[in-house]
């Protein structure tokens, strides 16, 4: 490394030597580049984050019917009306449940699956890709794929058919409401589409545990399986199913395209906020005075709960606050 | 020194490759895929929306009618899914709104100024127009939309069927119900009316002898009968007779032609696919009478044509509707007649439309003419919106219809204030 010549060996070469030198001009700029890097995202974040919601804070309190413009300030009336006088309350109760049986089970799914194909000794990644696989599904198509061929209430929908070969007669699964069969198509589809892109980051925290930890409960005396997965491989994931929660959670409030095309708006039954939202404010009514309302309050909510789970399960905390 | 700043140098040419393409990008997708016609007019460009008809050909059509126009360059938006609605309005809200747009009359895109008055248009021919037609697109004298096609809306059956199982064209729901159990069988239901039961939403209160809302624009609906024929609803909905969760909705003839169910709450539109499928196999009713003082009843749905207020070029997009929709009769006929069967608005059209002067057509026109029941401009889609709820809650779900009305009252009183103070 040194530049020192001995014997003759020739000096370092000058292109070398303009290396060391400070870069010039703006290229040299850790503020420029900072603001080069990070400009083109702020704008687009500003523009297509901050401002509508800035803006839809300000409809919330205006009469917006067709228009996103309005003039006519009416308060809370907006509030008022998205909170008496709309199925909005009654589809954050619904997934309220939903969450509450959504995550849980998506996040055992998806750690089960990961726990399979971490201890696999062949034909990882090619499991590893069967159950990724259907990430990479959008939820309309599936959906349409669920509605139709799957759970149709045919004779000759998939699950009829199959059902028919026990002496069960035909099922309606969505156009009925009791018994509720519809949440069995959502359910699967969800979990189907879901535990694969769960199950990766699972897989990448499993990875991330050191053997020696293994070890040293072995030499401990810790019994491979259950004791072993309890007492280190669970802790360890803290930080990561903290954050598959989180997000889960966050998705589980955000439903919308396997329920607008597999329940559609005509129904008053598993609605979701945001069906109720855009059924007000970009569907049928054209009033954004009230969907701006209904976003904000679904937008506050979803932050304290958020915040609520942060408290319970030290998200973000580093590990000296655990 | 070059050999320094070559990298750099292509550093920088791949950002301004990068930012080119994206802004030849932009710039091709502005000017890209906008339907526009091949060998159009020139000059003022115009833009109409339209959403998806099932019939095929029908794209192929409006696009040839838009083509002949030469006075403009008018591009098509043939909008496909469900979502029409929230296309239409999403777009209306931007600066690439379309100038010319089909819909059904509403009274609040009169009153928010989005649609421009067509009386001057209309006028003229106003004599030659279905009285309905003009009645459900005028408000305070003015007329708002061209109707282009009136829908009527009717069970199909299959009388071989109804032969087989000893059943009569019922006339109340009672009769109905009655027909649906004796003609369900092990591989065929008695009766569809769509999936979500929604598409008969209007002729149950018409059916029991009620209306939308009344002269007064009050609520009218809210009747014993109604509640009656919702109660009947519930028990045909939970008989096992009743087709449910079909592949597709009533607006497809797929279900009576493949033999899914006997009958078939459907469009007349469909007619000519059952009739191809079903040859002489194939009648139709209207909807059966609910209580003793409710009448059978048919549901004149539909499509109009509006122009855009707001729009840049309103007065070039009101002269080409008037040269579609006005002017060129044997366009209106084709489109009327050709792919699906509709009903022409114009009565000069209707009566000379050879396709429909006989046999089931003919038939459909008189269900039309002895029980159709159009739409109210004051009858939006708020509202309908919370009728679709009753449905939903009073006949899927088991829910009381009288509550269900009540809420329903509540959300219609709420939306006739802000339409009428």
């Amino acid at each position: 490394m040194s530049t020192t010549t001995t014997r003759g060996v020739a000096q370092p070469a000058p292109a070398k030597a303009s290396k060391a030198r400070p870069r010039r001009g703006l290229r040299g700029n850790p503020t420029f580049n900072f603001w080069l890097f990070t400009g083109p995202f702020l704008i687009g974040l500003v523009i297509f984050v901050f401002v509508p919601i800035f803006w839809s804070v300000w409809l919330s309190f205006f009469d917006a019917r067709y228009t996103v413009t309005p003039s006519h300030f009416i308060g809370f009336d907006n509030y008022k009306q998205i909170l008496t006088n709309s199925g909005f309350p009654d589809s954050l109760l619904t997934f309220s449940v939903f969450a509450a049986f959504i995550v849980p089970t998506t996040w055992a799914l998806s750690l089960g699956l990961a726990l399979l194909v971490h201890r696999l000794r062949f034909m990882r990644a090619f499991f590893r890709s069967v159950f990724f696989l259907p990430t990479a599904v959008s939820y309309v198509a599936a959906s349409l794929i669920w509605k139709m061929s799957i759970f149709s209430g045919v004779r000759f929908g998939l699950m009829n058919t199959f059902l028919g070969w026990f002496g069960v007669e035909n099922i309606a699964y969505l156009a009925n409401p009791s018994p509720p069969w519809y949440w069995v198509v959502i359910v699967s589809l969800r979990l189907w589409i879901q535990s694969g892109f769960y199950m990766i980051l699972f897989l990448a925290a499993l990875q991330n545990i050191p053997g020696e930890l293994y070890e040293a409960a072995a030499i401990d005396g810790a019994k491979p399986g259950w004791q072993t997965f309890r007492y280190i491989t669970l802790p360890q994931l803290r930080a990561t199913s903290t954050a598959v929660i989180l997000l889960l959670l966050i998705a589980a409030y955000q439903a919308f395209d396997e329920f607008f095309n597999i329940i559609t708006l005509k129904a008053t039954w598993a609605q979701t906020p945001l069906m109720e939202l855009y059924k007000t404010a970009l569907g049928t009514n054209q009033d954004y005075g009230a969907g701006s309302a209904g976003a904000v309050i679904l937008s506050l909510l979803i932050c304290l709960v958020t915040l609520i789970q942060g408290k319970f399960m030290g998200f973000g905390r580093g590990e000296e606050g655990k | 020194m070059s050999a320094m700043s070559t990298p750099n140098w292509n550093r920088r040419n791949v950002l301004q490759a990068a930012m080119g393409l994206a802004a030849a990008g932009g710039l091709a997708a502005c000017g890209g895929n906008t339907g526009r016609s091949s060998g159009g007019g020139s000059g003022t460009a115009l833009t109409q929306y339209f959403h998806a008809y099932g019939e095929a050909g029908t794209e192929q059509a409006i696009k040839k009618y838009a083509a002949a126009y030469k006075k403009a360059d008018v591009s098509t938006n043939w909008i496909t899914g469900d979502n029409f609605e929230s296309a239409l309005f999403a777009a209306l809200l931007t600066k690439k709104a379309p100038d010319v747009f089909e819909f059904h009359p509403q009274l609040q895109l009169v009153k928010s100024g989005q649609v421009a008055d067509l009386t001057d248009l209309i006028d003229p021919v106003k004599d030659d127009f279905n009285p309905n037609d003009i009645k459900s697109h005028t408000v305070d004298g003015k007329i708002y939309g061209i109707r282009m096609i009136d829908d009527p809306q009717f069970f199909y059956y299959r009388k071989s069927m109804f032969e087989a199982a000893k059943v009569e064209v019922p006339t109340t729901l009672e009769e109905l119900s009655e027909a649906a159990a004796k003609l369900t069988t092990s591989k065929v239901k008695g009766v569809f009316l769509g999936n979500d039961f929604t598409a008969i939403q209007n002729v149950i209160i018409w059916s029991a002898g009620a209306d939308t809302i009344n002269e007064k624009n009050e609520i009218a609906y809210h009747t014993d009968g109604v509640v009656e024929g919702l109660k009947e609803l519930r028990k045909l909905f939970t008989s096992g007779n009743v087709l449910l969760d079909a592949p597709t909705d009533f607006w497809d003839p797929s279900s009576l032609n493949q033999g899914l169910c006997a009958m078939q709450w459907g469009g007349m539109w469909s007619m000519p696919a059952m009739q191809k499928a079903l040859g002489d196999d194939l009648g139709i009713f209207p909807f059966p009478k609910i209580g003793s003082a409710g009448k059978q009843s048919v549901y004149n749905g539909g499509w109009s044509i509006f122009v855009n207020a707001k729009g840049k070029n309103v007065e070039a997009a009101k002269e080409y509707v008037k040269w579609l929709w006005i002017d060129q009769k044997k366009y209106q006929e084709d489109w009327a007649t050709s792919y699906g069967f509709h009903i022409p608005p114009r009565t000069s059209i209707a009566s000379s439309a050879t396709k429909l002067k006989s046999g089931l057509p003919a038939e459909g026109v008189k269900l039309f003419t002895d029980y159709g029941h159009f739409d109210n401009i004051a009858y939006d889609q708020t509202m309908q919106t919370a009728f679709a709820e009753v449905i939903a809650s009073s006949i899927r779900k088991n829910g009381n219809p009288e509550s269900a009305l009540d809420t329903c009252d509540k959300k219609v009183n709420v939306e006739l204030k802000k339409l009428f103070g």
